[in-house]
């Protein structure tokens, strides 16, 4: 099926609207007291958990189209943002609400901390991803340029993958049900390259001539 | 009105106590899943009837207990204590029970016993935490007590909550509680008592020793490996906006068992 131009475009959208339902919906709860006995934890680790499945679905998008010639390039933008937008506002739930701008402990929590130190490290890669999802930013940086620094999506999801693990006791298995699957995409990655650079690398130098 | 027979003790805070819905909805019981809402989603499954004790190790009394006999002597008492989480939250319990102290006269340890070592049930048909595979914890569940930390008057075995039979997911249908260590040593559904003469084995010791100490007393000044304990969340406390308050020293009991620890440092036995 082939959209119109317009149909793709009204598509995306339509996505942005619908990754921002999730978080009307918590708005609700909240509102309504029905987030259960801890609410601020069940925010931090709703909008967490939102952050992280749309860094994944973001990096679903090239495996997709290589294995199953399935293209939604044009989604993956209103991705990516979706999954900055839940991080900075569950950033912001932990600055606020959680630690209540106690700016000492902010502070002391983000140096002493591993699972936020990876945090906030994972938070602060999106910035310049998210400041670079435009059009503008492709053609200024120029399209190889912005590919290579968009590639710190796959560091960015690392961490946030490590920052859940880290933030339970035990192995609970959401934590690690997230991993695995970021450990899948990534590994397709590395796989692919690996196999770009056998492919590359055999291709014998003409000689120069005498 | 309440079920059980209950006198009320002066051991007891005055603090508003977290709602009943609260204390049973958001609960750690891994033998039941590891999300707080699993406990109360999956424990109706277990049968506490009948339900059987064993006392064992170095005692002069040991034996199989029925629940109903192994309750029967004790008169019940209402306990209001603080339950503060290693996870940084905390809540104000309506406990009906009755002091350990009572049950181990009334088993009468040998003077080599040191310390009680606790185990919960193991029944994974019962249990859906003890079936399948990323099982959260080593079955049986264990805990334990130095002998002087089990004889102390706030220790108590729980078997009710607000007047009422203790629910299944807060670990019916008997459990310990010890107000001033973090929740965890609590030991639910318990099986067995054992007195023993080495400090025994604890779960959460046995997954992560350095993260989860044998004493486990609630204290701000040492912090977990990867959170700090310096505050809590007390919940049911103003929602969403809800200030966060400082943890105490022995969760506010210090004047009652601090003294259980003198010389000791507290940063080497956490």
């Amino acid at each position: 099926m082939r959209l119109t131009a317009t149909q793709a475009k009204f598509s995306v959208w339509l996505l942005y609207v619908v990754a921002f339902l999730p978080a009307i919906w918590m708005a609700w709860l909240t509102v309504n007291d029905a987030l259960g006995a801890d609410p601020v934890r069940e925010l931090e680790h709703r909008l967490g958990l939102w952050a992280l499945r749309f860094l994944i679905l973001a990096l679903c998008v090239t495996p997709i189209r290589q294995l199953f010639r399935i293209n939604l390039l044009r989604y993956r933008r209103a991705l990516g943002l979706s999954a900055f937008w839940y991080a900075l506002i569950h950033l912001l739930v932990w600055l606020f609400l959680d630690r209540q701008l106690e700016m000492q402990a902010i502070v002391a929590d983000i140096i002493k901390r591993p699972y936020i130190t990876i945090g906030m490290a994972a938070f602060a890669l999106l910035i310049p991803l998210a400041l670079t999802s435009n059009r503008f930013s492709i053609r200024k940086l120029g399209g190889a340029a912005w590919a290579r620094l968009h590639k710190l999506a796959y560091v960015a999801t690392a961490l946030a993958a490590l920052h859940f693990v880290m933030v339970v006791k035990s192995w609970p298995p959401e934590p690690l049900i997230y991993s695995a699957i970021v450990a899948t995409l990534l590994l397709f990655r590395a796989v692919q390259a690996a196999r770009l650079r056998r492919r590359a690398e055999p291709a014998p130098l003409p000689r120069p001539a005498r | 009105a309440a079920s059980l027979q209950v006198t009320k003790s002066p051991l007891s805070t005055d603090e508003p106590a977290t709602s009943l819905d609260d204390i049973t909805s958001y609960n750690n019981f891994y033998e039941f899943g590891t999300d707080k809402s699993d406990p109360k989603a999956n424990s109706g499954t277990l049968k506490t009837k009948p339900w059987t004790v064993k006392v064992d190790g170095l005692v002069d009394k040991p034996g199989d207990y029925q629940l109903e006999d192994f309750i029967k002597p004790y008169a019940l008492e209402e306990r209001v204590y603080r339950m503060r989480c290693v996870e940084g939250w905390s809540m104000v319990i309506p406990w009906d029970g009755f002091p350990l102290a009572e049950v181990l006269k009334q088993v009468a340890p040998q003077s080599a016993a040191k310390y009680v070592a606790f185990e919960t049930l193991v029944r994974p048909a019962e249990m859906s935490g003890q079936r399948g595979f990323l099982q959260a914890l080593d079955w049986p569940y264990r805990e334990g007590l130095r002998l002087d930390e089990a004889m102390h008057p706030l220790t108590i075995l729980a078997t009710g909550i607000y007047g009422e039979p203790i629910p299944n997911q807060n670990g019916a249908p008997l459990r310990l509680v010890v107000p001033w260590k973090y929740g965890f040593k609590g030991i639910k559904s318990i099986v067995r008592i054992s007195l023993v003469d080495k400090q025994p084995q604890t779960s959460w010791n046995m997954q992560n020793a350095r993260e989860y100490g044998f004493y486990s007393n609630v204290n701000p000044a040492v912090d977990h490996p990867r959170w700090s304990q310096a505050t809590e969340r007390r919940i049911g406390e103003g929602g969403i906006f809800a200030k966060r308050r400082p943890t105490l020293p022995f969760n506010g009991y210090g004047d009652q068992v601090a003294s259980l620890y003198s010389g000791m440092d507290l940063r080497t036995y956490y």
